[in-house]
């Protein structure tokens, strides 16, 4: 077999940039390399044409305005520039925040910060499937409520929020409705006009643009959302989020948004029978592994599975050619596994045992099968050498064990 | 993370690993640890009850390679040791040895508390009434 190593099957951290994006860029780093804040000479002038195709091209992916397209460094700066400028906006109108618990930390401690600041928030937990509960949505709005902010699709499972009903809610109740689409844009459709999402936060190196660029989508008609800026200083981006635009990297983020809008069916096509192959061939070596989080509802491109009885630090450590994620944090002081996946009520082992694979544009048949196979044959060995698969075959159920933990 | 060379030998090439009979009056078991921590180790030493040595010691460990390095370095520590120089083994020693890093030190105090628990397992069918394990039970 001829697979090259290490593979790479973590597009969900970070996905590398198109070639195609990458020649769209070049010119901007040298010969263009005006500022596009420069109205009075050519450079700017080039500059600023380059940003306002761009723009356009971020639009027309989620069937936005160009005028609604805020740039900023990436999601995690749109995620507080919605979360705090909206809060900080609306304040005179109420002080209650709606999120949920399995939402990126750019959300939750954006949240978390506002409820120190006087702020109420309600985190809505999640059914087994990785989704919320449309019926306790609408009983956590209260007429303080000002902010929805519930993601589109989740970065660990993959599981799709039912987005358009939540959008339905908030319009109906007219309270905003924020999402952080990082990962759902580009790879599936997301049109904020179907969705009636108020603001959508997008990246570009999520979707085989360059790192350091992202956008905020904010509606500007029915209704105009207004935001407070969490950065003050020039007054670019309509006065949203001052700052010299960062040229090359936006003309990446809107090359990279056409290829996306071009190549999304065939990519999906090709990534989901991919995903299935994987899943299948991995159900086929191995018993009692589980997938964490919605089939149904789910990106084309994710699987995240819970290998019983075996630990996911060690998992990882036995397919040190393949580049994948462990929902088990065991490298981090706090021992903790996943909160996504402890969301979902998997129960603390089988957060410790799941591996997240976020398969790619560049992902192959052979690297899936070779990954698999890999997998099956670390996942046998370490069982063999697991104290809770012997217990499990001894008939003992685990669940009703009294395991010292006392100190640890 | 990267992990030491000792670390990865011994997760590449575990050494004792298997079960004893956890019954027999000779044999001392130790199950420490928790699934919902991440880490449960399970730690047997087969002692000679003439010479008070252990000669043989196994292991089966839920956990990260650390925790994996820790619990197979104990069991071949433990071999030949008596059971009174087996107890003066301490976590930092694993430490040392398998130059781990902060964040991984509860492995090496898991791996002492097996060693520890299995004595103890081990003294206790001794003195009293043999097959009665001191580490985790059903409840049910």
């Amino acid at each position: 077999m001829s697979v090259k190593l290490p593979i790479y099957l973590d597009y969900h951290a970070t996905t590398p940039v198109d070639p195609r994006v990458v020649e769209a860029m070049l010119p901007y780093f040298t010969e263009s390399f005006g500022n596009a804040a420069s109205r009075n000479h050519p450079f700017g002038w080039v500059a600023e044409e380059a940003v306002e195709k761009a723009r356009k091209q971020v639009a027309d992916l989620i069937g936005a305005n160009a005028k609604e397209i805020v740039f900023t460094s990436g999601a995690t700066e749109s995620d507080n520039l919605a979360v705090k400028g909206a809060a900080e906006m609306y304040r005179e109108k109420g002080n209650h925040i709606i999120t949920c618990v399995t939402e990126h930390k750019a959300i939750i401690d954006t949240c978390k910060r506002l409820e120190k600041e006087g702020f109420r928030v309600t985190y809505l937990a999640v059914q087994k499937d990785g989704r919320i509960n449309l019926d306790e949505l609408r009983a956590a709005i209260s007429d303080k409520t000002i902010l929805i902010s519930i993601m589109a699709a989740n970065n660990e499972i993959g599981v799709i929020q039912p987005v358009a009903e939540i959008g339905a809610i908030a319009k109906e109740k007219g309270i905003l409705f924020h999402t952080d689409a990082v990962q759902a844009v580009g790879k599936i459709p997301f049109n904020v006009n179907d969705l009636k999402v108020d603001m959508a936060s997008i990246s570009a190196h999520k979707m085989y643009g360059p790192k350091g660029v992202g956008a905020l989508f904010v509606r500007r008609r029915n209704p105009r959302v207004l935001l407070a800026p969490q950065i003050d200083g020039g007054g670019h981006e309509r006065g949203m989020r001052s700052g010299t635009l960062n040229v090359p990297g936006i003309v990446g983020f809107g090359r990279a948004a056409e290829l996306c809008k071009q190549e999304m069916a065939s990519d999906t096509k090709r990534l989901s029978a991919l995903r299935d192959r994987l899943n299948q061939r991995l159900h086929k070596g191995l018993d009692e592994i589980y997938i964490n989080g919605s089939t149904e509802h789910r990106l084309p491109h994710n699987l995240n599975i819970s290998f019983a009885y075996v630990e996911g630090e060690s998992l990882l450590m036995g397919i040190n050619d393949v580049a994948v994620s462990s929902g088990s944090a065991c490298t981090s002081a706090s021992l903790e596994p996943s909160y996504v996946l402890k969301a979902l009520g998997a129960g603390d082992d089988l957060a410790h045992s799941s591996i997240r694979f976020g398969l790619g544009r560049w992902t192959t048949e052979e690297e899936v099968d070779y990954v698999a196979d890999k997998l099956t044959t670390v996942v046998t060995r370490l069982r063999e050498m697991s104290p809770l698969y012997e217990l499990a075959k001894e008939g003992v159920d685990l669940s009703t064990m009294q395991w010292q933990t006392e100190g640890h | 993370m990267a992990y030491s060379d000792k670390v990865i030998d011994h997760y590449e090439n575990p050494r004792n690993v298997g079960s004893l009979p956890k019954d027999d009056a000779n044999v001392g078991t130790g199950l420490v640890g928790a699934p919902e921590c991440g880490d449960v180790m399970k730690l047997q030493v087969k002692v000679n009850p003439q010479t008070g040595v252990i000669d043989d010691a196994k292991f089966k460990t839920f956990g990260c390679g650390s925790a994996i390095a820790s619990s197979s370095l104990a069991t071949e520590w433990l071999k030949g040791k008596t059971v009174e120089e087996a107890l003066a083994i301490k976590n930092t020693d694993i430490v040392t040895e398998l130059s781990l890093p902060p964040v991984k030190i509860h492995c090496s105090v898991l791996a002492e508390d097996a060693i520890k628990a299995a004595i103890a397992d081990y003294k206790k069918k001794q003195g009293k009434d043999a097959g009665v394990d001191t580490h985790a039970q059903p409840t049910a």
